[in-house]
């Protein structure tokens, strides 16, 4: 039988499809089932996050920040407050170090919970989402509990934590780690090993580490193609350089070693809390959780009844803001997601001059014709799941 | 810490005379000032000298300055993860001035260079698919600059006659009310005026 003549399709993938992880419109020229070019248009998700920066407090402009990457809070509200911190030279007290590290590893586990999960749910895996959720409720939960809200937490601020947590709320926690540790096995004995599952990720997406700096990857994708590169040890922040835990690399920088990266972060990031909340308990890891300068924190409400001095101090933070010195820095931590970065240009008013946010899906996305080209159609959604993209951030 | 960064500044400087001209530590960051039409060049030595190998590309954006004769500041941030040293290029540039694209050096700036095209209007020579990338099709203006207003100048809505989604001029209930709360913290440092009689006698 002669050769059937080919004909090259170009299809639209999205913007509303189950495996785009939001609104991610993906024009991709195939020959037969082989991508030869994948075109994302992306932006349908475009608020104006920096214009909008621009005209507000660096107080208020806080809640913005939880908004971008929705599956991981209080990292990005982190990155901010760090920028914020690092012009007014203020420092962190060791309760809020504390907090903040024990809610940034909850936070790393609740992203991931997600990605690895869904990713599986791409590639035909109902099971992991139905178990995997139960427990990313459950942080949720303790979301709820420290700062009063389940997603957008809004619960860092310059110079520390907004409020302290209560004693059951770390005990809840520390009961919470074996379960979910049983659960992260199940998953394990779910996915790791299965046929199907390494039959759809191993070889698929694969970045050499060279790739990987180049086109600006950071985070797990680093570490799957062999770089024992994570900002919380190249450079500490907080009190990571007191806790102990291991970064986990890959060596094929292919789409199953970027999930057997995500699940191994989790079980080290159970270390992490396990240590944080030892540390909670101790007689120095007591005290204030924001430092005591009331032109830059807001005094305490029992404080203001009796003090007309907290009561200005109150009023002007609240309408005027602290004012922040000129400059500009570039502060970047170790987010689930990756490097994820804020340049903040300060000009000694009350408001950011400009605030880049530096977003790591936007660099991720960015380099999918590389990763996609001579993939077949089906792999690409497994190469989507693997980059761990979140379109609030993408498009900011 | 501060030492390194500016020991670095200088190694920087002396290695591309000319290209770079001149450097800065502040705030636990390194600026590198560069000359717009040597970015290629700099940048291909900060990723190749052993030196410096700043393999890892991060970021590229531009700050609005209206009041400023080069009124953009074009902003590099470079990594170098086997040195664990960050640095900063800035390059000033007039409004319709172009700046080489480092595209070819660094794959990643690609989406990075049109978004800083889409949100500011600056054109980079050499890019291979200079598009707005951020804003909508057809979009108009370039909404980062700081004389773009932050409500916009157009609104979408959907029509039931056309039966499809159409551009409006945007109408707002109410301005966007920008309060001016900038005052001084510690009081006016000005003579009030009777002031000077309080002192007499």
């Amino acid at each position: 039988m002669a050769e059937a003549s080919v004909r090259s399709f170009t299809i639209n993938f999205g913007p509303q499809h189950p495996s785009a992880h939001g609104v991610l419109r993906l024009l991709l020229d195939l020959d037969g089932e082989v991508i030869e070019r994948a075109d994302p248009h992306v932006g349908l998700l475009h608020r104006g996050t920096e214009k909008l920066i621009e005209y507000k407090t660096y107080l208020q402009a806080i809640p913005y920040f939880d908004r971008l990457d929705y599956s991981s809070p209080m990292s990005q509200e982190h990155v901010f407050c760090m920028a914020v911190e690092k012009l007014l030279g203020l420092a962190v007290p060791r309760r809020a170090q504390l907090l903040r590290v024990l809610f940034l590893e909850l936070t790393r586990i609740k992203n991931h919970i997600l990605n690895v999960t869904t990713g599986a749910l791409d590639i035909g895996a109902l099971t992991p989402p139905l178990w995997g959720f139960e427990d990313r409720e459950k942080i949720m939960g303790f979301y709820e509990r420290a700062s009063g809200a389940r997603m957008h937490a809004n619960y860092f601020r310059p110079g520390g934590v907004h409020q302290d947590v209560t004693p059951k709320l770390l005990d809840d926690i520390a009961a919470w780690c074996d379960p979910f540790l049983s659960t992260l096995a199940d998953l394990d004995a779910l996915l790791t090993e299965n046929r199907i599952f390494k039959q759809r990720m191993v070889d698929i997406g694969v970045m050499t580490l060279k790739d990987c700096w180049g086109w600006g990857f950071s985070g797990p994708l680093v570490r799957a193609a062999g770089a024992a590169w994570d900002l919380r040890r190249a450079e500490p922040y907080e009190c990571y350089s007191e806790l102990a835990f291991d970064i986990p690399i890959g060596k094929h920088g292919d789409c199953y070693d970027r999930y057997l990266v995500r699940m191994e972060e989790m079980r080290q990031s159970i270390r992490i809390i396990r240590q944080c909340l030892e540390k909670l308990a101790q007689p120095d890891g007591q005290g204030p959780v924001l430092p005591e300068n009331n032109k830059y924190v807001p005094p305490r409400r029992g404080e203001m009844k009796r003090s007309m001095e907290a009561l200005i101090h109150h009023f002007k933070l609240y309408t005027e803001g602290f004012h922040v010195p000129p400059g500009e820095v570039y502060a970047a931590a170790e987010t689930p997601k990756g490097e994820l970065g804020v340049y903040l240009v300060a000009d000694g008013t009350n408001k950011p001059y400009k605030c880049k946010i530096r977003a790591t899906g936007f660099a991720h996305l960015s380099a999918i014709d590389f990763l996609s080209k001579g993939h077949l159609m089906a792999d690409i959604t497994a190469i989507i799941g693997s980059l761990d993209l979140v379109f609030g951030e993408v498009d900011r | 810490m501060d030492d390194r960064l500016d020991e670095l500044g200088q190694a920087i400087e002396r290695a591309l005379p000319g290209a770079v001209t001149g450097h800065s530590v502040a705030y636990g960051d390194l600026t590198v000032t560069a000359k717009a039409s040597e970015i290629v060049a700099v940048t291909t030595r900060l990723r190749d000298d052993p030196d410096f190998q700043f393999a890892c590309f991060i970021d590229v954006t531009a700050v609005d300055w209206p009041q400023r004769e080069q009124r953009f500041d074009v902003v590099y941030h470079l990594l170098s993860p086997t040195k664990n040293q960050r640095v900063r290029i800035k390059l000033a540039v007039e409004d319709g001035e172009s700046v080489p694209s480092i595209v070819s050096v660094y794959p990643g700036a690609d989406w990075f260079e049109r978004e800083a095209f889409d949100l500011y209007g600056v054109v980079f020579t050499g890019h291979p698919d200079l598009r707005r990338i951020l804003t909508d099709y057809g979009f108009e203006g370039h909404p980062l600059r700081k004389d773009f207003p932050l409500t916009g100048f157009v609104e979408v809505r959907w029509d039931d006659q056309q039966k499809r989604v159409v551009y409006d001029k945007v109408r707002l209930a109410q301005e966007f009310r920008n309060f001016d709360f900038l005052s001084p913290w510690e009081g006016p440092d000005y003579v009030l005026p009777g002031d000077e009689k309080a002192k007499v006698g």
